[in-house]
C-alpha cells in the first residue's frame, strides 16, 4: 500500500490534469492528504505541490482503466469528476488504486466506503443529469434556441447526446451557468466551450406566445382534488423552478408549500 | 374561441386520464425530422397534483355521443365544448416540443359522429405530425372501441404506444355506469392491437424497414371507487391484461366526483388516494417481484390493508418463509423482503461476490433496515439487539410518514406519525385486527431469543 505523504497536489483543474495526479501519486508510491484544483479555495496548512499536466501521462493512465479495471470503470471516474463532491479527486485517486490492486472485482465492491462514496457521487451526477432531460427549457429566438441551466454538477457532457440526436436539425446553445460553459450545437457541429457570461435576450412576441400556452396546459392539468404541493416538490425539486416558465410568479397554482402564517393570510385575503 | 381557450377546455377535459408515461420505445432522431425517443421515459414537469407531465394531454374533442355516467364529457353534462383541427394539434406539438415542454403527443378523444369517424380525425392528426413534420418523438394515442379494424390498423402504425380504458374493473359496473360500453366492446380492440404487435414482429425481422405497429405496446386503465369492486377483482384482473394481453402498464385512477348521479358516490367525496397508491404497489409487485395476484389477497382479505404495504402485509402473513439469509438467498427470495426493492436487491447479488455482507453494508446498499431487519440474517445472525414486540414491529412496518401524503393535502401536516401507537389501526383494515394480532404473538415467539 502506499504511504501517505504529508502534503497536497494541486492541478488545473482539468480531467487529463486529475489523471496526472493519479500518475505522480503511483510514481512516488505516495497517497497525497488532499487534491486541488487551482481553481478552488487551497487550504493553506498544507504543503502543495504543482502537478503539471502532461497529455502522454494522462493518456497511459486512462488507456489503463478499462484495460486493468472495466470499462464500466472508466466511465464511473469521467461520471465521477463532473461531480460537485468535496475532495472528489482523491476519492477518484482511492478507487483507481483499489481498481488497479483487484482488478474488474472492484465494481462488485459496493460496500466498501471509497466505491459506495463514489458511487453515491455518480449516482447524483446522472440523476441531476436525467432530470435536465425534462426539466431544461428552451426559448426560441428566430432561427436558434436558447436554454440557462444552473445544474449543482457538471453534467453538459451528460446531456449533450440526448440533445445533439433530438433536435440534429436545430442550432441551439445550452449555457451552463454554474460551470460558466456552454453546449453549443449546429447541424452537424457540437462542442463544449467556455463562456463566462451570458444573458438571454428578450422573447419575442411568438415565444411570449407559447410560454402562456404552456402555463395555461400546466394550470389546467392538474387536478384540484389531488393537489399535493408535497409530492410536486420531492420531484420536482425547486431548484429547477427559477428556469420553468409554467413555475413563474405570477399564474395561479404556483405557490409552494403554504406556511400556517401564509395560509391564514391567504384564507382572509378571499385569494385562490 | 382563441387557442388559449381551446387549449384550456380540452386539457381540463384529458386530465382525468392517468397514463403519462413516454416509455418504452427508443428511437432515435431521422434525417429532415426533429425527436427521438427514450426508452425509460422523461418527465418534463410535474402538476400541483404531483403527477408527471411528459405528453401533451389533450382530447381532439370533448363532444361526446355517449353517455357515460362517470365522465365529465358525457353527452348530458352541460359542459363547454370544443375541438381542435389536426393542424392545430400538430403545430402546439411541434412549438412545444421544440422548447423540451414535453416528450411529445398523448391524444385521446370523445365521440363525434361515431367510432370510425373519430378515427379518422385521430389518423389525420397523426399524419400530419409524422408525416408532414416529421415529427420523431412520442405519441401515445387512444384507440377508439368500435371502430373499424383497418382504422386501428392504421393508427398503430402512427403511434408508440396505444391505449384502450376498460373504465371499470366488471361487466355489472360497465353496465350501470357507462351503458354504451360492454366487456366485449373493449376487449376486442385490445386484441386487434396484441396480434397487429405480434405480427408486426415478423414483420421487423423479415423486412429491414418495416414499420413499427405501436413499439411501445398498449397500456390501459380503470376507475377505482366508482363502483363496489374489491381489490382482489382488480388486482386480478391486472394479472389477467398482463398475462392475456401483453399489456406494459395497467393504471389505477381513483374516482374523482365530477358529476351529480345517483349511481356514483356523492360530490364532496374525496378520491380514495391511498387505495390507489396501494393497488400501483401491488402492481409493481405483479410486474418486478415475481408475485401472483392470488398471494397478496383472497376471498377472506379481499382488499389491501391501509396501514400495511403489500408486501408487508404478505410477509407478515408468511412468517414461515423468513429469516432469509441475505449472504445466500437467491435473488426471487430478497425481492420478497420488505425493505428490500429491485435495487438494492440487485447490489446485494452483485456486492456479495466480492465478499460477505454483513447489517453495516446492506445500509450502504440501500436496504431499509428499519423494516428489513426483521426479516433477514447476515452471516446466520439476526441484527444485534433486535426486540421484537408487537408494537415495534408494527410501528417499523407501517407506511408512516408516507401515509401522510394521502391524508389532507392542503394543510401543513404535522408529524402525527413520529410516536404511532397502534390506535389508529383501524377495525376496517383488510386483514381482519384478529389475524394481524395472532401473526404478531407468533412473530413475538419466533423472535424472543
Amino acid at each position: 500500500m502506499f504511504k501517505t505523504a504529508d502534503l497536497a497536489y494541486t492541478y488545473d483543474g482539468s480531467f487529463e490534469g486529475m489523471l496526472c495526479c493519479v500518475f505522480e501519486s503511483y510514481t512516488w508510491k505516495e497517497t497525497p492528504l488532499a487534491i486541488h484544483s487551482d481553481t478552488a479555495e487551497v487550504g493553506l496548512l498544507l504543503e502543495s505541490k504543482w502537478i503539471e499536466t502532461d497529455p502522454a501521462k494522462a493518456e497511459r493512465v486512462l488507456s489503463s482503466i478499462p484495460k486493468r479495471i472495466s470499462p464500466q470503470a472508466e466511465e464511473l471516474v469521467r461520471l465521477g469528476f463532473y461531480s460537485n463532491t468535496p475532495d472528489k479527486e482523491l476519492l477518484l485517486l482511492q478507487f483507481l488504486q483499489l481498481g488497479f490492486a483487484h482488478g474488474r472485482k472492484v465494481m462488485n465492491m459496493l460496500a466498501d466506503d471509497t466505491v459506495n462514496a463514489l458511487n453515491k457521487a455518480v449516482q447524483l451526477v446522472r440523476r441531476e443529469g436525467h432530470h435536465y432531460l425534462g426539466f431544461l427549457r428552451f426559448s426560441v429566438y428566430g432561427p436558434v434556441m436558447a436554454a440557462v441551466i444552473e445544474p449543482q454538477h457538471y453534467i453538459l457532457p451528460v446531456i449533450q447526446d440526448h440533445f445533439c440526436d433530438r433536435f440534429h436539425g436545430e442550432s441551439f446553445m445550452i449555457y451552463d451557468k454554474t460551470h460558466r460553459a456552454a453546449l453549443i450545437h449546429e447541424p452537424g457541429r457540437e462542442a463544449i466551450v467556455t463562456l463566462e457570461e451570458w444573458t438571454p435576450p428578450e422573447p419575442d412576441e411568438d415565444e411570449e406566445h407559447y410560454r402562456r400556452l404552456w402555463s395555461s396546459f400546466y394550470d389546467a392539468i392538474g387536478i384540484k382534488q389531488r393537489r399535493n404541493d408535497r409530492l410536486r416538490s420531492s420531484l420536482m425539486p425547486k431548484k429547477y423552478w427559477k428556469h420553468l416558465p409554467e413555475m413563474k410568479e405570477g399564474t395561479s397554482a404556483k405557490t409552494g408549500r403554504l406556511t400556517p402564517g401564509k395560509a391564514v393570510a391567504k384564507l382572509e385575503g378571499g385569494e385562490d | 374561441m382563441n387557442l388559449m381557450e381551446k387549449l384550456e377546455i380540452l386539457t381540463e377535459s384529458a386530465k382525468y386520464d392517468v397514463a403519462c408515461t413516454s416509455s418504452g420505445s427508443s428511437r432515435s432522431g431521422q434525417p429532415g425530422g426533429m425527436g427521438n425517443t427514450v426508452s425509460m421515459g422523461i418527465c418534463h414537469s410535474f402538476a400541483s397534483d404531483g403527477r408527471c407531465i411528459s405528453l401533451l394531454k389533450v382530447l381532439m374533442t370533448n363532444g361526446c355521443v355517449y353517455d357515460c355516467a362517470y365522465c365529465v364529457n358525457r353527452k348530458s353534462n352541460p359542459t363547454r365544448r370544443a375541438a381542435f383541427t389536426p393542424q392545430e394539434i400538430a403545430d402546439i406539438t411541434m412549438q412545444f416540443y421544440r422548447r423540451n415542454y414535453i416528450e411529445g403527443l398523448f391524444l385521446s378523444s370523445g365521440i363525434m359522429r361515431n367510432p370510425d369517424y373519430t378515427t379518422e380525425q385521430l389518423i389525420a392528426a397523426l399524419e400530419l405530425l409524422r408525416n408532414d413534420y416529421k415529427f420523431g418523438g412520442y405519441i401515445h394515442v387512444k384507440a377508439i372501441p368500435g371502430a373499424d379494424d383497418a382504422l386501428l390498423s392504421r393508427l398503430g402504425l402512427l403511434a408508440d404506444r396505444m391505449s384502450v380504458n376498460i373504465e371499470l374493473p366488471s361487466q355489472g359496473s360497465l353496465e350501470k355506469l357507462a351503458p354504451d360500453k360492454s366487456k366485449q366492446s373493449i376487449l376486442q380492440p385490445m386484441g386487434l392491437i396484441k396480434e397487429r404487435i405480434n405480427e408486426n414482429r415478423y414483420d421487423v425481422v423479415k423486412y429491414n424497414h418495416a414499420p413499427r405497429f405501436a413499439p411501445a405496446g398498449q397500456s390501459t386503465q380503470m376507475i377505482v371507487g366508482a363502483t363496489p369492486d374489491t381489490d382482489q377483482r382488480i388486482i386480478t384482473l391486472t394479472e389477467g391484461l398482463y398475462k392475456k394481453y401483453g399489456l406494459k402498464r395497467v393504471f389505477f385512477s381513483a374516482y374523482t366526483p365530477v358529476v351529480e348521479h345517483s349511481l356514483l358516490p356523492a360530490l364532496d367525496t374525496k378520491p380514495p388516494l391511498l387505495r390507489e397508491h396501494r393497488l400501483y404497489q401491488a402492481d409493481w409487485l405483479l410486474r418486478f417481484y415475481g408475485f401472483q395476484a392470488s398471494e397478496l389477497l383472497d376471498e377472506k382479505a379481499p382488499n389491501f390493508n391501509p396501514l400495511l404495504d403489500p408486501k408487508c402485509s404478505w410477509a407478515v402473513n408468511h412468517r414461515e418463509q423468513f429469516p432469509v439469509e441475505i449472504n445466500r438467498a437467491p435473488y426471487e427470495m430478497l425481492l420478497r423482503v420488505p425493505g428490500i426493492g429491485v435495487r438494492s436487491a440487485q447490489r446485494i447479488v452483485k456486492a456479495r461476490r466480492a465478499g460477505s455482507l454483513d447489517f453495516q453494508a446492506l445500509k450502504k446498499l440501500g436496504v431499509v433496515l428499519k423494516r428489513a431487519q426483521f426479516f433477514i440474517t447476515c452471516r446466520g445472525r439476526m441484527l444485534e439487539g433486535l426486540k421484537v414486540g408487537e408494537h415495534t414491529l408494527l410501528r417499523s412496518l407501517m407506511s408512516g410518514p408516507e401515509l401522510a401524503q394521502f391524508q389532507g393535502p392542503q394543510v401543513e401536516q404535522l408529524s402525527l406519525f413520529d410516536d404511532a401507537e397502534l390506535s389508529p389501526l383501524p377495525a376496517a383494515a383488510a386483514l381482519p385486527a384478529a389475524a394481524l394480532e395472532t401473526a404478531i404473538t407468533a412473530e413475538g415467539a419466533a423472535f424472543d431469543v
